[in-house]
């Protein structure tokens, strides 16, 4: 079954070469129209990858604290004595209600991939004359990696801390000078000092991060916090980082707790991405439309040019469905063809930039993923495009009155 | 016994053909034509310009539809007969010589050729090239087979034009003006090549023409004067004996 051996497409590439320098136009008009989303497409959605994956490197798609503490004055039943003014409460670290119940209920919802308990608080770090305020996280190494790829950023030592480990960011190390195995002592607001080992040193390439963030065993944690036996937050990481505001919600109904996702608390970041998705959107409608008009219009005149031998084709019998078809083929393949072109193209300008577009220490800027589901929905877009573009010429070409064609 | 074995290739029964149908400027181009042509027929069609012999053909080949009456082909009533099923039966049932030899210019003579057979059936293959080859063959024109239309002489071209109108076994040929474009050397060759290809196959010809020579030398011939039949006569003229002249009394009037 040869495709090519039909009549259609014996058709279709006959006069496609007929009118070869047409179609090299149209073909090349087509894969610049490609070429640009696709790079655009593949620039964005590195650059989106790539500010997701810093943000989550050390922050939960969802956490979930316990409920904020609110002032409540005492009223009495029949007499009308209200406050004139109810000052907001201080937020003191409170260790979530029943923390196992609530991990094992959020476990159990599909599509969270990892739920671990964090007790997490301020401190200071002191080694010598050099006091740096940290925050203080404490973690269940049994489950924290499922949610934050802390192992991944350990540039030195290791990151299974034991009760007197700590596993500190580059930043601080450097501010207390510090390497494996130096010793620095953690002090806590609740007044608990101890003196803990440089077990790791990580490095989520964000300087704020890497400065505050100090990392020891829960245990370690619920004693310098004094909050023993509890957890003051629940970190979960879900499949999709992007469905985290919905399953926050979903959990938000089913417990009276405070539960935040990464899109509300980056929101400026997310309304910044919406925008240029739009952006993306606008620009990828456009081209699509200037390639479908493109083809359509060298559909158009080929239809004209081609009146004759379309009467002759159709006074020998051919049928309108397959003169329609030829057309269809005709615009599909110059769809196609512009996208294969214009996948190259964009394929090598991403190269390119790869190689160009660098931070002033030699880093890429960012890493340019090439997808190649990117390049086959470009293709099948474009064929697409190009076929429906046809549909007009060809639908006038399979109308043609072959008695008037002939004759005019 | 001739009687009994005779067939009808084409019969019209009072066709009319109107232009402009519904509105202020309807004309009537074709009033009431009646016409049969017998199985193996070599019959011109002659007549001044405007007579309606353009119209005729493009009923005849089903290119049209007539405004009225009834129009049979290979037995078939084809003024009956939907977009769809007339184009079928166009390929299959008629085959079309035309003055400018309109082969497709893109394709080889053999591609020509097959054509009509491609676009009946969907799928080249080599059964088609088989018979393409064969007609190319008749028309002497293999040496040319891979030549592109366009790089072959007008007389070839025309050739190679009979030669496509016979590829689906048409039981009716039409030929507008098949020698119109040629010199008188080119028309001759043409002309008997119909005639060899009527005598051998019984087709069916039906030939436009204005030159007197050619109309001379068919069977019969069918005068058209405004949209009527003026004359239909088995023509004897120069024929002599040698050719058989059974549908004269066929005829209707």
């Amino acid at each position: 079954m040869n495709p090519l051996a039909l009549f259609e497409s014996i058709v279709a590439f006959r006069f496609m070469r007929e009118g070869l320098t047409q179609t090299l136009l149209i073909v090349f008009g087509v894969a610049l129209g490609c070429g640009v989303i696709i790079f655009m497409s593949a620039l964005l959605a590195g650059m989106q990858a790539n500010i997701v994956r810093r943000t989550l490197n050390f922050q939960a798609p969802i956490q979930i604290l316990a409920p904020e503490q609110v002032a409540r004055p005492l009223r009495d039943g029949g007499r009308e004595s209200v406050a004139a003014q109810v000052q907001p409460r201080s937020q003191q670290l409170r260790s979530i209600d029943q923390w196992q119940k609530v991990r094992t209920d959020i476990a159990r919802i599909p599509d969270v991939i990892g739920v671990t308990p964090v007790v997490s608080g301020p401190g200071f770090a002191r080694r010598g004359e050099a006091t740096k305020s940290v925050t203080l996280i404490g973690i269940e190494i049994e489950t924290y990696f499922d949610v934050i790829a802390l192992p991944e950023k350990i540039i030195a030592g290791r990151h299974d801390v034991g009760p007197l480990d700590i596993v500190i960011g580059i930043e601080l190390a450097k501010d207390l000078g510090m390497a494996i195995g130096d010793k620095l002592t953690l002090t806590t607001a609740a007044g608990i000092a101890s003196t803990l080992t440089v077990a790791g040193i990580f490095d989520f390439g964000n300087k704020g991060a890497n400065q505050r963030n100090v990392y020891v065993a829960l245990r370690t944690a619920q004693n310098l916090l004094d909050l023993v036996g509890g957890a003051s937050s629940i970190e979960v990481k879900v499949r999709d980082p992007f469905a985290a505001e919905k399953i926050a919600q979903d959990i938000r109904a089913g417990h009276d707790l405070e539960v935040d996702s990464w899109i509300k608390t980056n929101a400026q970041f997310f309304s910044a991405m919406a925008a240029q998705i739009l952006a993306n959107t606008l620009i990828r409608i456009f081209v699509g439309l200037t390639v479908a008009l493109g083809i359509a219009s060298v559909l158009v005149v080929s239809v004209v040019q081609k009146s004759k031998e379309i009467g002759i084709l159709r006074a020998m019998g051919t049928a309108r469905a397959r003169v329609l078809r030829v057309f269809l083929i005709q615009g599909g393949f110059m769809g196609l063809t512009g996208a294969l072109f214009g996948s190259l193209l964009a394929w090598g300008f991403l190269l390119l930039w790869r190689g160009v577009a660098r931070n002033p220490d030699g880093t890429p800027l960012f890493i340019v993923i090439i997808e190649p589901s990117l390049f086959a929905i470009a293709c099948a877009g474009a064929t697409l495009v190009g076929i429906l573009a046809a549909v007009v010429p060809a639908r006038r070409a399979a109308r043609l009155d072959p008695a008037v064609a002939i004759r005019g | 016994m001739a009687d009994a074995l005779r067939v009808e290739t084409l019969r019209l029964a009072g066709v009319r053909k109107s232009y402009g149908t519904g509105t202020p400027v309807e004309v009537e181009v074709l009033h009431g034509i009646d016409l049969t042509l017998q199985r193996g027929e070599f019959t011109a069609l002659i007549g001044p310009s405007g007579s309606g012999k353009t119209t005729l053909l493009n009923l005849i080949g089903l290119l049209d539809k007539p405004t009225a009456g009834q129009l049979f082909v290979a037995g078939q009533e084809a003024s009956a007969l939907g977009e769809m099923e007339a184009t079928r039966l166009r390929g299959r049932a008629i085959g079309f010589i035309f003055q400018y030899h309109y082969l497709l210019p893109a394709f080889t003579a053999l591609e020509n050729v097959m054509m009509p057979m491609l676009a009946a059936r969907g799928r080249a293959d080599a059964k088609m090239r088989d018979i393409a080859a064969g007609l190319l063959a008749r028309v002497g024109l293999t040496p040319w087979r891979d030549h592109k239309a366009s790089d072959i002489s007008g007389g070839q071209q025309q050739r190679v034009a009979i030669a496509r109108a016979l590829a689906m076994t048409p039981v009716l040929v039409l030929a507008d003006e098949p020698s119109g474009n040629l010199d008188t050397e080119n028309a001759d060759a043409v002309f008997d090549l119909m005639r060899d290809v009527n005598e051998t196959s019984g087709t069916t010809f039906l030939i436009v023409t204005h030159d007197p020579r050619l109309a001379r030398r068919c069977d019969r011939i069918v005068e058209l004067v405004d949209g009527r039949i003026a004359a239909d006569r088995p023509n004897t003229a120069d024929r002599g004996g040698e050719r058989r002249h059974t549908q004269a009394g066929a005829l209707p009037t």
